[in-house]
């Protein structure tokens, strides 16, 4: 019965013209993806970081706690003591490298699912709010307003003071401190979607208001809120990072890229790479994150994504570079 | 402009309240105050004395009304590490912070209003492309590598500025302020830029200028004074934002202001300065947010009429 509504729906958020085969619509995703280099090599570099503290966790074993004591304090690109030490080791005698991957897998594992649990809870409240208007708005914008004007370190301080500092909390502090975010965002483009005529049409068949949400409001309010989820997962990253790196985000034996750089802290002077290197690869993963949301801020808007068919020359190298952090 | 004042202070007032009350709750909720309260290693007998002696054995409520009677006397107890009045060692470390995000924050204002209006008056310029690329990196760059980078350069390599510390000239301040100040600068020369490319785009522009009037009038005076609501909202939020810069730099730096005192009463289980510590940050927020409003109010005379719900 909603078919023909449906697809008027799929008409306003999605690139793919009713009917059009999901391959040939993958296909296209591909191709404007590798038409912007920056953006190619952020989703590379991310890639890169995830299957490294996936797979390459299973593969390094447990060369990670491993002492040699025979080649402390390596510098990085000193192969005497084997391959495992290329980026150095630390004052232990342990690979920097195989650290780093295991330290990467920690700082996933924080960072993935308090942004999915964020982007679901204030993703589905904000477009409950938005959709019925009246006092539910009301209520939900002032608990986002509540908890955005409060510093989010604050929270997680106050927080893991009382509660023990266990991966769980560090994840569930971060979430509810990103859930505004992702409210503000929903409420506003689902208050402005319910008086569209697609929305009525539904109302109109005796839709019930559930159903709406979940089929008519979420496929067009999902790109935005995916773009905020990308910019996001940097926020979560650098906030986990410098919880571990105050002493209470994530605790010894556990590593994450913070806590890594506050051990490698104390030996600046005889071992700079033990502090340089982890906190170089938050860099890179957040910078590949920011690239990667613009350019899907960009994919995603049927109004501006004529700026990815152009030949490079003409869109200039900015394409990607453009309208971060709002 | 009275009605406006009064609901903008009561509607900033809501979160003071909750902190006040979150903070009372998360420490009576969770079970054994005396956990919280007393170093790990107290004694059993320690820990009987202390509930006794400060009214934990008695009903919730009336524990409540103790509580808040406090908070509005200021007073938080004492200190378990220093036996000094927890209020007066948040008080005191408050000026410290206050100087160096005061600093931080004029400095990035200023530096974002002149870099992020160069960068709009000629878009797609390269000044304009090294401003955006510049811009995104400080906005995803983790502070405290950055501090420690600074250090590792600047104090221990070349020696021209010290590690930590704030006895001495102005050579204590530049790596602490540089290190707050990189993501709001950040995020607000982007921000500036947005909203000073659609305000010079704008007719009253082209008014301005086939009127006679001089290039520096066109883009301060009037187009600036337009671009600039957006631009007070994000430095706001930033202001805000600040605190959690300020608790990791001071760390770093040994600076001896309020965020570091929160993280060293964390790390020797000081729950008293920490709670007047936390107050202390919100009050001070809550100022903000209500100077903020009276700003916009200024700028700009829709703002100042109460409409009607």
């Amino acid at each position: 019965m909603t078919v023909t509504v449906d697809d008027h729906v799929t008409g306003q958020g999605d690139p793919a013209p009713a009917g059009e085969p999901r391959s040939v619509h993958r296909a296209r995703w591909w191709r404007l993806l590798l038409r912007d280099p920056a953006a190619t090599v952020a989703a590379l570099v991310l890639l890169g970081v995830f299957l490294a503290s996936t797979l390459g966790r299973v593969l390094i074993g447990d060369m990670d706690t491993e002492q040699n004591l025979r080649a402390v304090n390596t510098p990085p690109l000193h192969f005497e003591n084997g391959w495992q030490f290329v980026l150095g080791s630390d004052a232990l005698g342990r690979s920097v490298l195989a650290r780093l991957i295991v330290a990467g897998g920690t700082t996933l594992s924080v960072a993935i699912p308090a942004v999915l649990i964020s982007l679901v809870v204030g993703g589905a409240w904000g477009m409950w709010a938005g959709y019925h208007r009246g006092w539910r708005e009301n209520v939900s914008m002032r608990i986002a307003d509540i908890i955005l004007s409060f510093p989010s370190l604050l929270l997680a301080v106050v927080v893991l003071y009382i509660f023990s500092p266990r991966v769980a909390n560090i994840v569930l502090i971060l979430s509810i401190a990103r859930i505004p975010v992702y409210l503000r965002t929903a409420r506003a483009e689902s208050a402005e979607l319910r008086s569209r005529l697609f929305v009525d049409a539904a109302r109109t068949f005796g839709t019930k208001s559930g159903a709406i949400i979940v089929r008519h409001v979420t496929p067009v309010v999902a790109p935005t809120l995916l773009t905020v989820a990308t910019l996001d997962f940097c926020f979560v990253m650098l906030s986990e990072s410098s919880l571990s790196f105050l002493g209470i985000g994530i605790q010894a034996p556990d590593v994450s890229w913070g806590l890594m750089v506050a051990q490698g802290r104390q030996y600046l002077q005889s071992a700079w790479w033990t502090a340089v290197f982890p906190g170089l690869a938050i860099v890179i993963t957040t910078v590949s994150a920011t690239v990667l949301a613009a350019w899907f801020r960009l994919a995603t808007d049927p109004a501006q994504r004529w700026r990815l068919a152009l030949p490079r020359g003409r869109r200039g190298t900015r394409s990607a570079l453009q309208e971060v952090h709002q | 402009m009275p009605t406006f004042v009064r609901r903008r202070i009561v509607s900033s007032a809501i979160p003071l309240v909750v902190v006040v009350l979150g903070v009372f709750c998360l420490a009576r909720l969770t079970g054994d105050p005396a956990k919280l309260y007393l170093p790990l290693s107290a004694t059993p007998e320690m820990r009987t004395e202390f509930l006794a002696r400060n009214g934990f054995d008695r009903p919730v409520l009336s524990q409540l009304l103790d509580y808040l009677g406090n908070v509005f006397t200021f007073d938080f107890g004492e200190s378990l590490r220093t036996g000094q009045s927890a209020a007066g060692m948040a008080l005191r470390a408050f000026p410290a912070t206050l100087q160096l995000a005061g600093t931080t924050m004029l400095l990035a204002i200023v530096g974002a209003i002149v870099i992020g209006s160069w960068a709009a008056y000629r878009p797609n310029s390269v000044a304009d492309r090294i401003a955006s690329l510049l811009s995104m990196t400080a906005g995803s760059m983790p502070d405290f590598w950055f501090a420690i980078m600074g250090v590792l350069i600047f104090a221990v390599t070349l020696g021209w500025l010290p590690t930590s510390g704030v006895v001495g000239g102005p050579e204590v301040w530049v790596l602490p302020v540089i290190t707050l100040l990189i993501r709001p600068f950040g995020v607000l020369v982007q921000v500036v830029r947005g909203s000073m490319v659609t305000a010079l785009s704008a007719p009253y522009v082209k008014v301005a200028r086939s009127k006679g009037a001089s290039e520096p009038r066109v883009v301060f005076g009037h187009a600036l004074r337009n671009a600039a609501p957006p631009v007070l909202t994000v430095a706001g939020d930033l202001t805000v934002g600040l605190v959690n810069g300020a608790v990791v730099v001071e760390t770093i730096f040994g600076w001896p202001g309020i965020g570091k005192l929160m993280i060293d009463s964390i790390l020797q289980r000081d729950f008293a300065v920490l709670q007047a510590a936390v107050l202390v940050t919100a009050v001070t927020i809550f100022a903000l947010n209500i100077l903020i409003d009276l700003c916009h109010a200024l700028l700009d005379a829709r703002v100042r009429q109460v409409v009607p719900a």
